[in-house]
Order: structure tokens, then sequence, then C-alpha cells
């Protein structure tokens, strides 16, 4: 039997000093690694001009200002669609595509996880298959198939290839299945509820970490989504591709470049920062079975 | 609405084919339930596989109808296209390094934090984790900037490691190695969280009776107890990781370019998008297509198989 050691008033099992420290040393060294390039970049984007281009580049700011933010602002907003539209566009194909996939998805996951009903294994197994390609794979073909549905340079051609996103079905099956009893359903449809009611009424309640799981991953795809070959039209296009038009290289704009890429990973960031234990949550039922 | 009350019906009175159609009717509501979105998934996702594989044996320029070719636009891929050769090679270095590196990094980070006090966890997850959702490689752009302001130029000029700056993303030598770090950098993702979550769940009184039965140190505890408690996250980890290590073409264009110098990091979503996008030689694309999905498969099938020795 392994030697005791105690770490706090704990007693912990087979963990030596030595271990510990080793591991401690080796999260730190790469936990700064992976921080430096997100530090230099925010730390850019509050530096005046004269200090983005002092030889070498410094580690700091001396005296920070909000001058590349405005720049930024100014920017766009001297572009021939206005900044806002960019926003709206953003913002609308981000909703519109969330939305949809979360009632979808929810749907088809209480219909594969608690419904019993034949071909229901095959639908499942086809998703986890999915999984495994990108959805790029084909891309060409999907632009075919949306051009044909007479998509194509519209909303639409965003957010409805998006209803259809498997990972976030995945999750959401995978937690009802361990967190969503049968006995409790069967109660309610005893009680003469619908299907629709107790889908709405029992079952969802119960899995609101995996909706806002759903929420996030699809919400953040779409965030993200620069320029697509699905849109050609100006007025249509996101955020992303507005920032990364306006912003070809030139020396003049390296503080506004910074400025615009804080303003596009501070918001993932924030929104993993205040949903993270819901995550995790619904990552503890993630695993796939063979 | 209420359901109606199923027939009291026994499985012995009826075939088996009566039987599931009895099943079919009785539970109607769950096909109701999941045809939306499969609706969705089929038109977007399967239908376009289905479909690459069958224009993958014809001619097609959306034009005129296809023609049938056989296999000859395989046979041309590896036979007489240099350039599919180069990206093949190239897509394959990307997802060895990548892909394998990037789960044992993400395992090893989950297990190493896994024993921290749940705040001090929470902090070091959103550091590791936040690279792969904010999508903001482009910061290395300046950090490997060509000229001597680049971070890295500077310090290399000062320490006097170099002379003159060098242009990494243009120089061959250098745009590999430095993608494959970048897509590292960002590749904590989906599957790291799984693990985290996955090692919180494993049943602490396990540990104990391990400790009882003779497991000594921490490398052992993790052979016989954790991973074998792990092994359907292991499996959700892994198909992650793979889908991430075949698809960053992307980081790659917006470091290096595309083409980028000398097509040294030139990758088989390139190649497709070349042909499908810009030519519009749909047939051909469509066999790029292909090679990658069936690499994807096989990827899964080999990390499959060797999942199943964990813990033996």
């Amino acid at each position: 039997m392994a030697k005791m050691r105690t770490r706090g008033h704990k007693v912990v099992l087979n963990r030596t000093a030595g271990g510990d420290t080793v591991i401690n040393i080796m999260l730190l060294l790469m936990g700064v690694l992976m921080v430096l390039p997100m530090y230099y970049v925010i730390i850019n984007s509050f530096k005046p001009l004269d200090e983005l281009f002092i030889y070498p580049p410094k580690f700091y700011v001396v005296n920070p200002t909000m001058d590349n933010f405005k720049d930024l602002f100014t920017l766009m907003t001297e572009s021939w669609v206005p900044f806002s539209r960019y926003i709206f566009n953003t913002v609308f194909i981000s909703v519109a595509g969330t939305f949809g996939n979360l009632v979808l998805s929810s749907l088809a996951a209480y219909s594969l996880s608690k419904m019993n009903y034949p071909g229901r294994n095959i639908f499942f197994e086809i998703i986890v298959k999915s999984l495994m390609i990108s959805s790029s794979i084909a891309g060409i073909i999907q632009f075919i198939v949306l051009s044909k549905a007479h998509l194509v340079d519209t909303y639409w051609a965003l957010i409805v290839p998006a209803w259809g996103t498997t990972l976030g079905l995945y999750l959401m099956k995978q937690f009802m299945e361990s967190n969503v009893t049968d006995a409790v359903l069967e109660s309610a449809r005893l009680d003469g509820a619908s299907e629709l009611r107790t889908f709405w009424t029992i079952a969802m309640p119960m899995v609101k970490p995996a909706w806002l799981t759903l929420i996030i991953y699809s919400f953040q795809g779409l965030w993200n989504t620069g320029d697509s070959q699905f849109i050609q039209s100006e007025q249509l296009k996101t955020l992303k591709c507005a920032i990364s038009q306006s912003l070809t290289a030139g020396v003049v704009r390296t503080g506004a470049t910074a400025a615009s890429t804080v303003i596009l990973m501070i918001v993932p960031i924030l929104v993993f920062v205040i949903s993270q234990s819901k995550i995790i949550e619904t990552m503890g039922s993630s695993g796939m079975k063979d | 609405m209420s359901q109606k009350k199923p027939k009291d019906v026994s499985r012995k009175d009826m075939t088996n084919a009566q039987w599931t159609w009895h099943l079919m009717k009785q539970n109607w509501f769950g096909y109701a339930f999941v045809l939306p979105f499969m609706i969705l998934f089929i038109t977007f996702t399967a239908v376009p596989v289905v479909a690459s594989l069958f224009l993958s044996l014809t001619s097609y320029n959306l034009i005129q109808p296809p023609t049938w070719v056989g296999f000859d636009n395989y046979v041309q891929l590896f036979l007489d296209d240099d350039l599919f050769i180069t990206a093949l090679k190239n897509t394959l270095i990307f997802a060895v390094a990548v892909g394998p590196a990037s789960y044992i990094l993400s395992f090893g980070v989950a297990w190493f934090i896994n024993e921290l006090p749940p705040k001090a966890r929470a902090v070091i997850t959103l550091i590791f984790y936040a690279p792969s959702i904010c999508s903001a490689y482009s910061i290395f752009a300046y950090f490997f900037d060509a000229d001597a302001y680049g971070l890295v130029n500077s310090w290399m000029l000062k320490l006097g490691f170099i002379d003159a700056p060098i242009r990494w993303f243009q120089d061959t030598q250098y745009i590999m190695p430095l993608c494959i770090a970048v897509a590292l950098w960002m590749s904590l993702g989906t599957a790291f969280l799984s693990f985290i979550a996955g090692l919180q769940g494993v049943d602490k009184s396990q540990y104990e009776a391990a400790a009882v039965d003779g497991v000594t140190n921490r490398w052992q505890e993790l052979w016989y107890v954790t991973l074998p408690n792990m092994k359907n996250q292991l499996m959700f980890g892994a198909v992650m990781s793979i889908t991430g290590a075949f698809g960053f073409g992307d980081v790659v264009t917006l470091l290096a370019g595309n083409p980028s110098t000398d097509y040294c990091a030139y990758t088989l979503s390139h190649h497709y998008g070349e042909y499908a996008g810009t030519r519009w030689e749909i047939g051909y694309g469509s066999a790029i297509s292909l090679v990658m999905f069936f690499l994807c498969m096989g990827a899964n099938l080999l990390i499959n198989k060797m999942l199943s020795k964990v813990g033996q």
C-alpha cells in the first residue's frame, strides 16, 4: 500500500510531491505559451501610434489609449455599407441560425433518446458518422443545392444549413439519455399529457445545460462566419468579413487591426466564461459508445 | 391532444413485418419529431456527400449534364497530378502532426488540472480553451511579421541568432512547422472539455479500491482505472480531434496565403477549392473530396481499434 500523503487536509493516494511539482511547472509553462499571443494583441490594441512602432516591440503599454478602437470605428463608418449593417447581418444570422438549430435539435434529440421506434438507431448512427467528417467536405454540392433552392446570396444561405448541424444534436441526445429518466416521462404520459407537452414541460426543463451548450456552439460557429461563397452582395456580408476587408494590411492600420481582433475574440470568450460550468456538465455525457 | 391508448396486442400473434409496422404506427410521433431535422441534415450534409460519390465518377461542369468516366478522375489524381500528391502529402503530415499531439495535449492538460480546486480549474480551463474559440490566429501574422518589427524577428536579432529578419510565412523552411504550431495552439477544443468532464465523472471510490489492490503510482492509476472509465469520452474526443486535424486549410490560407510559397503548405481542401470552386470541374473536385472523406473515416477506424486496447 502506498504511503499516505496529504494535500491541504485531505489524504491523497498515489501522489508524490515531486510529481505534483513537475505537473504544476509544466502547466505554468504551457499556460504562459497559450496566453502570450492573446496578451500581446490586447496590449497592442491599447498602444498609441508611437508605441506601436518602438523597436524592439514592448510587452507593456506606457500610455494606454482608445485611439485604435476609435480608428476602427471611423474606418468602418467610411465604408459605403454602414457599419451597423454588418453588425445587424452577423447578429441576425447568428440568432436565426441558432434558434432554428435549437428547436429542431431538441425535438430530434428527444425523439432519438426517449421514443422507441424502428429506424431510430440507424438515424443516430448516421448522425454520429457525420461528426467524423468536416462539413465543408462537399461545399460545392451544398452550393448547388442552395442555388437550386434560390437561397444563394440571401441570409438563408448561411442560416438554413446551420439548422441541420449535428454536434449540438449529438450532445443534447446524450445528455437527455442520461439525465431524463423514463419513469418521469411515463408518469406524464399516463396522466394524459400529449407527447409534445411531455417534451416541452417535462423533458426540456431537465436539460437546460444542454440547451445552453448547443446555443453557445451554434452561436460561436455562426459568429465566426467570415467570407463565404454563399454570399456575394456586400450589404449581406458579416462583421468578420467587413473587418478583414477594411484592414488589408497597411502599416497605418496596425493598431486598428489589433483592436478588431480583440473585439472579435472577446465576445466568444465572455460567453464561455459565463456558461463554463453548464458546458462541462453537458460534456459529462458526451461519451461515444462503440 | 391525448395519445391514443395502444390496443393490447402480443408480439406472438404477428410476423416480424407486422410487428415493425405496429411499432411504427404506435410511435409515429417519434418520426414527426425527428423529421424536420433529418430533412435539413439530409439536404445539406447527406445528399452532398452521396452526390460527391456519384459525381466523382463523372465529368461535370454544371452547364452540361455529367458524363460517366468511371475511375478516370481517380487515376488522373494519383498518376497524373503532382499537385494532388503534394496536397495529399501535406494533409497527411498536418494530420499526423496535429491530430495525435492535440489529442494527447487535451487529455494531458485535463488530467493535470483534474485535482486542482474548482476555481483554479475553471481559470486554467479558460486559458487553454480560449484560443480554440476566438479564431484569433491572425495574431500570429504579427508575431512572426516578416520585417524587423515582428516580435520574434526583433528578439532574435537582438539576441544575435540572426543577422537579417526572416520572412517566416514566405520561407518554405518555416511555413509548415509554424502552421502546425498555430494549429496546436488552437486545438484544445471540444475534446478538451469532454475530457475534463469525463475525468470529473470517474467514481472516486474506484481509486481507493485500486490502491488496496496494489496500484502504487499515478501512472498505473491512469492506465488501470482512469482511462478504462473514460473510454466513451476518449472516443468522442478522438472524433473531434480527427475532424480538426483534417480541416485546417483556413489557418494556412490566412497565415501563408493560397497558394503558399512553392505550394509547401498546400492541402487537399485548397486543391478541392481550386477545382470545384474556381475551375468548376465538379467531377474532379468530388474525387478530391472523396479522398478526404476516406482519410477521415480511415483515421476514425484506426483510433477505434487502438482505443479498444486501453487498460489491458
